[in-house]
């Protein structure tokens, strides 16, 4: 057993540096995703919240599908199709053969359009939770639309959607391990290779689970405190923790 | 469009739906039991139970279900001591490894919907059955579980739809249901978004109907909270009302 705990460890055979390198990609793939997913989640709500009857089919279409599909699919549609994208781009610039997509891109493109139909519906319940009243009032005092949604809407939206958007960061850092399956050396990735070339499978799949409770851990306490700080000015409002 | 093509992958795709179809039924049956089992410790009031409730679902809420899965189907085989218990019968299928994650994982979520649901069961309902006598399993069967099934119906049935996309991973673990069969079909053919738009109907449609299914459930639990037309007094009753 202490035999076996030497492949934790930072020495010769120790897989402690790739296990916290492939930690880091995980955080960073999860950041690109949730940020490819404000964009389209942005784009979807506005879609979704506009009075133009295609936009609202668009916007439920995206939030339907994205929602009701299994993500694994997601990233092989966005891995293969993306792979065949490049592929035909390059044989446009004279390249041969078969190319793949960059894993990181596909995985955080994928995650990301995932994301982004899960923050579409945040977005849109913080926009509807921004006081009417508030808008009129800031329409009244002569404020055009790009002011309005500036210094009145936006700062209202980000604090109503910090809740759930923790709730999003959750679910996206836990697709990123299906990312898994396109050969990007994130943590679930590192794993089964540690667990493969050591035969040592429930020891490194433990591993990388606590590396994932550590990452989900510190995340959640990342949102408390950003979610305690954008209520300060708010005492005794119903829901703060 | 290549009619011929989609209509050959959607039959392939189609016939992976029992093995979908029968992950989500078994997993979400036993995953059902332990997130009794799991609620019942969470709310048991013995330190020790609810504290070990508490790792469980902070375990297996806070890791990937794929990470979970091959710890079992990989991670579980290693031992020789597992390899020669009776439980080798089913662990050695990777079907049953799948259900087995499954249920734990969901098992943990859904102890923290029945929770919930069972929070919002009003103290003086059961204040009113304790007072006419009733208590222990009665007071749970007939007051407790009902409304708490009610209340935590909707999380739940978001739930179901989520255990319906998870059941994908199971082809990871060498299951072939929908997403693995659809999976080989796009690296055979290259063909990947007529792939993935059978596949995606497919699980659209599964999820449609389990949630027009749950709906008429929602439906038929709430009958006390519509109006109920017979109870109403008619209009002949009304005018003979004195006033």
């Amino acid at each position: 057993m202490t035999n076996a705990l030497a492949y934790l460890g930072f020495g010769a055979t120790g897989w402690a540096p790739a296990l916290l390198l492939a930690a880091l990609l995980t955080v960073a793939v999860t950041l690109t995703a949730l940020l490819i997913g404000a964009v389209f989640g942005a784009a979807v709500a506005a879609a979704k919240l506009s009075g133009s009857l295609p936009f609202r089919i668009i916007g439920d279409a995206y939030t339907t599908i994205f929602r009701g599909v299994p993500e694994l699919l997601v990233i092989y549609l966005v891995y293969f199709g993306g792979s065949s994208a490049v592929t035909a781009l390059g044989h446009l610039f004279g390249g041969q053969g078969f190319m793949a997509m960059p894993a990181f891109a596909a995985g955080a493109l994928a995650v990301g359009v995932i994301s982004g139909s899960y923050q579409a519906e945040v977005y849109r319940g913080a926009y509807l939770a921004v006081s009417r009243g508030e808008i009129e009032a800031a329409r009244s005092i002569g404020m055009g639309p790009a002011l309005r949604f500036r210094r009145i809407i936006m700062p209202q939206v980000m604090r109503f959607a910090l809740p759930g958007l923790g709730n999003v960061w959750q679910l996206s850092l836990k697709d990123s391990a299906l990312i898994s399956v396109t050969g990007l050396a994130e943590l679930m990735r590192t794993a089964e290779v540690g667990a493969g070339s050591t035969r040592q499978y429930f020891l490194f799949y433990l591993a990388g689970g606590v590396l994932y409770l550590v990452l989900t851990g510190f995340s959640n306490r990342i949102f408390d405190a950003s979610e305690r700080r954008v209520n300060r000015s708010f005492h005794g409002a119903l829901g703060r923790g | 469009m290549d009619f011929p093509f989609l209509f050959n992958t959607t039959g392939q795709l189609l016939a992976a739906v029992p093995t979908t179809l029968l992950l989500f039924v078994e997993s979400i049956a036993i995953g059902g039991v332990i997130a009794l089992f799991v609620t019942w410790m969470r709310v048991s009031g013995v330190f020790v139970l609810d504290r070990i409730a508490r790792a469980y679902i902070l375990v297996f809420r806070g890791s990937p279900l794929l990470i979970q899965m091959f710890m079992i189907y990989y991670g579980l085989g290693q031992f020789q001591a597992i390899r020669n218990s009776i439980f080798w019968v089913a662990l050695k299928h990777p079907f049953e490894c799948a259900v087995l994650s499954l249920a734990l994982c969901t098992g943990a979520y859904t102890a923290e919907i029945f929770r919930s649901g069972l929070i919002a069961v009003p103290e003086r309902e059961v204040e009113a059955a304790r007072s006419i006598g009733m208590s222990g399993f009665l007071l749970f069967r007939r007051i407790i579980a009902p409304v708490a099934l009610r209340y935590a119906l909707p999380a739940y049935s978001t739930e179901l739809v989520l255990m319906v996309k998870s059941t994908s991973l199971a082809s990871l673990v060498t299951v072939w249901e929908i997403t693995g069969v659809a999976q080989r079909i796009m690296t055979q053919t290259y063909r990947t978004t007529e792939v993935f738009l059978c596949a995606a109907v497919i699980y659209l449609v599964i999820n449609f109907i389990l949630v027009r299914l749950l709906a008429l459930l929602e439906w038929r639990l709430s009958g006390h909270q519509r109006r109920r037309r017979d109870s109403l007094p008619t209009d002949a009753a009304l005018e003979g009302t004195p006033t």
